[in-house]
């Protein structure tokens, strides 16, 4: 059974709203021909029932009825690709800033934010944030579409300008890579198709730079993690201990801490599916015994040296979600964190980030969508990491008591990027 | 830092590897955060990964929730006894909730013995939910399938008339899924969400997963109609002016039997239905779903009704 591997890179669209990042996903996957006849006949149809023209390439993935017919992105939309080198997982994030929340779910899964700048708008407020908060979620590898070069006669001078003020800023945000490619997405110019229009341009096409791209690769310096999520029962009495690994591969006979309780133990055997292993790569939904016998359960964490802290005191960088702002008496609120979740409580805030200058400035409150440094007491002790050093340690979410709706994301410890005024 | 979910890019784990572990780990935790899942189960292909998944996530015991299948009352007779066949393999306790019983009870009106029964399982399936006070119900649905469908969270939230709003989903980030609701919603979760078409038959073929003898290759009369081929049976009669022809098709979906059409194939193995899927270039519903036809937006109509 020849089942091709492929590694895979998943990317997030950022920018602001009418930028062009619907469009250009809509031109990435018709040009490479990875939209299905009958999908790109229907978008057809509907273009032309709506008036847009022969074919709007944002209805590729702005399928739902409001966003055809607002031209809009409202959710996010999934899409999945595979180019001769690679699989790519898409997520088609909104721009408009009512839709944030949408945007911070596309991108916390990704390895690399696909940003879509209109040349003739420059870097928006909206386009700070969106690099902010992709910044705080941990995406470090950017290509950036200068887009709509056609509005501009492909002047080299307005692409040069979007490119310096993006590099500046993403520069300032950590990024370890950028890539930044003159394109028109309405028109197909460096998307997958090599433009004539910019014969100063000798860099790479959307699509080689996504090829190209090696953001998949992570360092990682943090031990191993397997968070519980569920007890197994074995036969003959044994228990094993069921998990997603994260942070590193895990060994039969290494030492482990089961957490918080503390307890020293070794890992007596690894199994997935029922098979035996020797070892659970990062991403295995593994199950593991321990040569101690204890009552571990769901929310306890085994873990590698070095190991995560336990404490009840967080200090984090929330982006704020719900319809009421965030404040010291607000809602009774909860905190998932891995597979434990615990009663939480805002003890003091500390201060809202300001996209455009990077300060953190005092604030009473933080409105829907606003992005702040806090700190958390929780009922129950948390196993956490830095969310720098663990992406799956260093993440919570908060939740309201009372609707048990999402209010917030949530990550351990504070940007580097900013800086307090007080 | 940690790549996520599915970090397919660590060395070891294969593409199919990280699906299946994200699938475990969805399965887990909505066992560990909710009273009353149920599984949802049509006797499709994705539902049969689907409960082959769910075996996985939970062995040695077995299924810590029941299987729901709603029942159109225009199956195809091997799927009823895939069905059978499959639950008991799993030892999985079987719930059948019947489309006929709404009509009988006067939830849905009667279309006539003929029309495709597809939009009215919506009304028989959360009937059924209440009934068994589900607070989460797996299905097999994918972002591959349809332009609606690529919108929806993994964990989606139905309010208490079982409707989905797109416009106002739960925020989901990372693998933080948070399954909580309050009496009467309900969320539908879905482990395949990340599958493609080919991925669920690549997955097919490596785990030797059971499926329908109807999506492979086989000889069958058929009858030409809104540009698919539909089987003729019990509830495809064939029309005036339509021809009855003797053909070598299979099943890219299985549905209502009223509305959901054969492929032209010589797919009679594994292997080459693999093969034919990664060169299809016509998708799996465009090909075989008549109610999708219509218009624009009929899956987000449908599932903002409480659909699958
Ligand atoms: N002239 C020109 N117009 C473009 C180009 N790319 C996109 N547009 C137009 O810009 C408008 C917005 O495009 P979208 O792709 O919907 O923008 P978006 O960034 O996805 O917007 P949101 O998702 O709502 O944030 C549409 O009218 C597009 O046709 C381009 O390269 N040149
Ligand atoms: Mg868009």
């Amino acid at each position: 059974m020849p089942v091709a591997t492929k590694d895979v890179l998943r990317l997030a669209t950022v920018g602001s709203v009418d930028d062009g990042k619907s469009t250009l996903i809509g031109r990435l996957l018709v040009d490479t021909r990875l939209v299905a006849d009958d999908h790109l006949d229907a978008v057809a149809a509907a273009s032309e029932r709506r008036g847009v023209g022969d074919l709007d390439l944002s209805f590729v993935t702005d399928g739902l009825r409001a966003e055809r017919e607002q031209g809009i992105t409202i959710d996010v939309a999934y899409r999945y690709a595979t180019t001769p080198t690679r699989k790519l997982v898409i997520a088609d994030c909104p721009g408009h800033v009512q839709y944030t929340r949408n945007m911070a779910t596309g991108s916390s899964t990704a390895d690399l934010a696909l940003v879509a700048v209109d040349v003739a708008a420059g870097l928006k407020e909206q386009t700070r944030r969106h690099l902010v908060i992709a910044a705080l979620l941990g995406v470090r590898a950017l290509i950036v579409a200068v887009n709509k070069m056609d509005t501009v006669e492909w002047s080299r001078a307005a692409y040069e300008r979007v490119v310096d003020d993006v590099g500046a800023l993403a520069r300032v945000l950590g990024a370890t890579s950028v890539v930044a490619v003159p394109v028109s997405a309405l028109h197909g110019d460096n998307v997958v198709e090599r433009s004539t229009r910019a014969p100063w341009y000798a860099g790479p096409t959307v699509l080689e730079a996504l090829e190209a791209s090696d953001a998949g690769a992570w360092e990682r310096s943090c031990g191993s993690r397997l968070p519980i999520q569920w007890v197994l029962r074995q036969g003959g009495g044994g228990r094993s201990y069921a998990g997603l690994v994260s942070g590193e591969a895990l060994r039969v006979g290494d030492a482990v801490t089961l957490l918080p309780a503390g307890i020293e133990t070794s890992i007596r055997a690894i199994r997935y599916g029922g098979r035996a292993l020797d070892e659970a790569a990062v991403g295995l939904a593994a199950d593991v015994e321990l040569d101690h016998e204890t009552d571990a359960g769901r929310g306890d964490l085994i873990a590698t040296s070095p190991l995560p802290r336990v404490t009840r005191e967080l200090e984090a960088t929330v982006c704020w979600f719900g319809d009421d702002p965030l404040d010291l008496r607000g809602r009774r609120l909860r905190l998932k964190h891995t597979s434990r979740t615990t009663p939480v409580r805002v003890r003091a805030l500390e201060g809202r980030i300001d996209v455009g200058s990077l300060e953190v400035t005092d604030a009473d409150a933080l409105a829907t969508n606003e992005i702040g440094l806090v700190r958390l007491a929780t009922a129950e002790p948390l196993v956490v990491d830095d969310y720098r050093e663990d992406r799956v340690t260093g993440s919570f979410v908060l939740v309201d008591e009372a609707t048990h709706a999402t209010v917030a994301a949530g990550m351990v410890g504070r940007p580097p990027f900013v800086t307090v005024r007080r | 830092m940690t790549a996520l979910a599915p970090p397919s890019t660590t060395p070891g784990l294969d593409h199919l590897d990280a699906l299946e572990s994200h699938a475990l780990f969805i399965l887990r935790e909505v066992v560990a955060e909710c009273e009353r899942p149920v599984l949802l189960f049509s006797g499709g292909k994705d539902s049969a990964v689907l409960l082959h998944l769910a075996a996985k996530a939970f062995a040695p015991q077995g299924l810590p929730f029941p299987v729901l299948h709603v029942d159109t009352g225009h199956n195809f007779p091997e799927v009823l006894a895939f069905r059978d066949r499959a639950a008991a393999r799993v030892g999985a306790r079987l719930i059948v909730a019947r489309v006929q019983d709404s009509i009988d009870r006067g939830r849905v009106p009667d279309p006539g013995d003929l029309a495709s029964r597809n939009r009215l399982q919506s009304v028989t399936l959360l009937d059924a939910i209440a009934e068994h006070g589900v607070d989460a119900a797996f299905g097999g649905a994918r972002r591959d399938e349809d332009k609606a469908r690529a919108k929806e969270r993994v964990l989606s939230f139905r309010d208490e008339f079982g409707q989905w709003d797109p416009r106002r989903q739960r925020p989901e980030l990372w693998r933080l899924y948070q399954g909580r609701v309050n009496p009467g919603e309900h969320v539908r979760a879905f482990p395949l969400s990340d599958w493609t078409e080919l991925d669920v038959w690549q997955y097919v073929a490596r785990e030797g997963v059971d499926l329908p003898s109807i999506y492979f290759a086989h000889e069958r009369p058929v009858v030409a109609r809104d540009g698919m081929w539909l089987a003729v049976g019990e509830f495809v009669r064939p029309r005036d002016g339509e021809r009855v022809e003797e053909r070598t098709v299979r099943f890219r979906t299985v549905g209502d039997a009223t509305g959901t059409g054969a492929v032209l194939s010589n797919a009679h193995t594994i292997e080459e239905v693999v093969a034919e899927v990664a060169a299809a270039t016509v998708s799996e519903r465009g090909a075989t779903r008549g109610d999708d036809r219509f218009s624009e937006t009929s899956m987000e109509d449908r599932k903002r009704e409480g659909y699958f």
